[in-house]
């Protein structure tokens, strides 16, 4: 039981950081939130600059190690995150990697390694949201196309997205799960119609899509037809397992500059709220613990991230929240201006319990999975 | 990335769970009530208990804190009775501790469990008056504290607060594992109650306490921080009290009764919570270290 890494990884660190320190002055400062083409641009070349460095690749084949060594050092530095390139390098390129044809592969990785082509989510549709597998988008085949027809909702990044991963039903007969498949569809094809939605944070960070009679290329199937659940829980798992991670560095780099301010504006000597930041100090700390036995034990087994990534993402989520209320608790009445960067923060951390699972369905595939307990139905 | 238990740490705890497992069950604990059975603490001595870190050259096994930790996890899941964290404490300074020959307590901020038990009373137990403990297997005595806020007179060196944090840990997988054990077996409305949801999510909960505690004390038992010490029995605190406040709920009017087991994790949680470092102490080592 063993926290240090090896030699070899302490060296990754090292040069890690050293690269870090020359390409982060050079980075434009980050668009505001509601720039989409300047937030695409913005996103876009920082992944370019990790693949010009040889650092694109990480979260695909490195080590579980230095996949977290890689979220710490360049959370640490204050680097960005994945941004617009998540789904692509967290959830459509792990599955394509994992599922595809070699010419699949060929045609799709390079693009998002490169950052040269950004990929949206289209799991969630309007009647099926946790119940995912009940979704209805349909797909017919016609010839060497599907003719997609439906609608996706809570798609991320659907206004700046080349490419959407696409959850279809291509056998209505069939039982829910055997009647999926995971398409890849080009955005700018006909029929694809974009509406952004506002969140409450006043931004549009995410999307209805709309499918009229869109026609994908049976080649831009993954996986065989009426297997795409199978293959989506590939990607599901990467979500849960350290597609998070990062964020708990900079959680507690936020808690650091709340204890600043509390003490710059006297709100430390208020005994509880001191201790409540005491509180957040051990959880974090203990959250990013919490990630490296998960990797210890990934790596032992030599799996993808398992059931732990929903004990993690469960109470990550908590904590955040926590974080942002105990912030509004520091700044007081400040915490009502919406030109503190808390306070959006504060509202964006409300999604953190919803997306990628809601906590109740996450409690339930804690229960069911790693409890064994009897199944709801 | 090698934090996971080795090997080795994995036959310690099994050897440790076997060996307490055979001591510790339910009647013999009960039978033996607020008394040290002489005999298994010899026996726990000859084991290594007490001696587990001293050097191969003083008689010891030369093993860490992360073993320690493991060790007095397995302690805690079985409710194993004495004054265990001071005595190993001891082991290196106090004859006959290492060996179990004698009983070693210590004045804990404002308590001594085990004071009449004892060989050895480390700190000054002197006025002490004997309390009605709220724990049936732990005896406690009071003694004066300091003023309330005020630095902790007789405050417990580190490691033996992660070691009362390890128990902590031990307690809490012990009723998630009694919990999760019911609600598969008890049947209401011709289901296992296990199959609710609103069982269901208690049980999950508890499992989420119980591991980030575990990933909290064992990264503290690696590093011996301090602070991250403090951050380990903070959430070990949690894990153990609401693990079994949440165990008595799935158990039902069983959970009331003296007769389950979950009402003896629930009252030594609140001791343990109470001694090497109560909540408010951590949190507040944990402040100061932002
Ligand atoms: C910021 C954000 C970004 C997102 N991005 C994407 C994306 O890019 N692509 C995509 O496909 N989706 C995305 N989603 C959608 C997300 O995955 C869904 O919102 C989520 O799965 C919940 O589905 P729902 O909104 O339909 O809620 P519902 O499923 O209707 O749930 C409503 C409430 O009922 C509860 N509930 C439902 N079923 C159960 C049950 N069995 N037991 C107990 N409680 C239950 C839920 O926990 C919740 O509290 C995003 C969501 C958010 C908030």
């Amino acid at each position: 039981m063993d926290l240090a890494c090896t030699e070899e990884e302490e060296a990754f660190r090292a040069g890690l950081r050293h690269w870090l320190s020359t390409a982060l002055p050079a980075l434009p400062p980050r668009p505001p939130p509601g720039d989409w083409p300047a937030r695409r641009a913005h996103d876009r070349a920082w992944q370019r600059a990790l693949y010009d460095a040889g650092y694109a690749g990480v979260h695909w084949d490195a080590s579980p190690t230095r996949r977290l060594i890689f979220l710490e050092e360049t959370e640490e530095a204050g680097a960005p995150y994945v941004g617009a390139n998540f789904v692509g390098l967290l959830h459509a390129g792990p599955t394509i990697a994992a599922e595809g044809t070699p010419e699949q592969r060929a045609r799709w990785l390079p693009p998002i390694l490169r950052g040269d082509e950004i990929w949206c989510q289209g799991f969630s549709e309007p009647d099926a949201g946790s119940d995912l597998a009940s979704l209805r988008t349909r797909a017919v085949r016609d010839g060497d196309a599907y003719v997609v027809t439906g609608a996706k909702v809570w798609t991320s990044h659907a206004e700046i997205a080349d490419w959407c991963e696409l959850l279809v039903r291509t056998d209505p007969e069939a039982p829910r799960h055997r009647g999926i498949s995971w398409l890849a569809m080009p955005m700018d094809a006909p029929g694809v119609t974009v509406r952004p939605l506002r969140t409450l944070a006043g931004s549009t960070e995410f999307a209805e899509v709309f499918l009229d009679e869109v026609r994908v290329p049976a080649a831009n199937r993954v996986g065989e037809e009426n297997d795409g659940w199978r293959v989506t829980m590939v990607t599901l798992s990467f979500e849960r397992g350290t597609a998070f991670a990062g964020e708990v560095v900079a959680c507690r780099r936020t808690l650091a500059a709340l204890a600043r301010t509390a003490r710059e504006n006297g709100r430390w000597d208020d005994t509880v709220l001191r201790r409540r930041l005491g509180r957040l100090n051990a959880e974090f700390r203990a959250l990013w613990r919490l990630v490296q036995f998960n990797v210890a034990e990934a790596e032992a087994t030599g799996g993808v991230p398992g059931a732990g990534g929903s004990v993690f993402k469960l109470r990550y989520s908590e904590a955040r929240r926590e974080l942002y209320d105990t912030a509004a608790a520091v700044l007081g009445p400040d915490a009502l201006d919406l030109s503190r960067g808390w306070t959006i923060d504060r509202l964006s951390s409300l999604s953190y319990t919803i997306a990628a699972g809601t906590s109740q369905i996450q409690r339930n595939i804690v229960a069911e999975r790693i409890l064994g307990l009897p199944k709801e139905r | 990335m090698r934090f996971r238990p080795t090997e080795d740490q994995r036959a310690l705890r099994r050897g440790v769970r076997e060996l307490l497992e055979a001591r510790c069950g339910r009647d013999a604990l009960r039978a033996r009530g607020a008394r040290i059975d002489r005999a298994l603490w010899r026996e726990l001595g000859r084991a290594g208990f007490f001696s587990l870190r001293l050097p191969e050259a003083e008689g010891g096994a030369g093993l860490g804190l992360p073993e320690a930790a493991l060790v007095f996890e397995e302690a805690g899941r079985v409710l194993l009775p004495g004054p265990l964290v001071a005595t190993h404490l001891a082991a290196g300074s106090v004859p006959g501790a290492a060996d179990g020959t004698a009983v070693v307590t210590r004045v804990d901020g404002g308590l001594v469990p085990w004071l009449e038990e004892a060989d050895v009373v480390l700190g000054d137990a002197s006025g002490a008056v004997p309390v009605r403990s709220v724990d049936p297997l732990t005896p406690l005595h009071r003694v004066a504290s300091g003023p309330p806020g005020g630095p902790e007179p007789q405050a417990v060196p580190p490691s033996a607060v992660l070691l009362t944090a390890a128990e902590q840990l031990g307690s809490a997988g012990r009723t998630l594992a009694t919990a999760v054990r019911y609600a598969k077996e008890r049947e209401q409305f011709g289901r296992p109650i296990g199959a609710f949801q609103a069982v269901k999510h208690l049980c999950a909960g508890m499992l989420v306490r119980t591991e980030l505690a575990r990933a909290a004390v064992y990264a503290a038992a690696v590093t011996a921080d301090p602070v991250e010490i403090a951050g380990a029995k903070l959430l070990a605190d949690e894990a153990a009290v609401q693990g079994a406040g949440d165990c008595l709920q799935v158990h039902g009017g069983m959970g009331f009764t003296w007769e389950a087991e979950v009402h003896l994790h629930l009252k030594r949680a609140w001791v343990r919570a109470e001694l090497g470092q109560p909540a408010a102490r951590s949190e507040e080592v944990l402040a100061a270290a932002l």
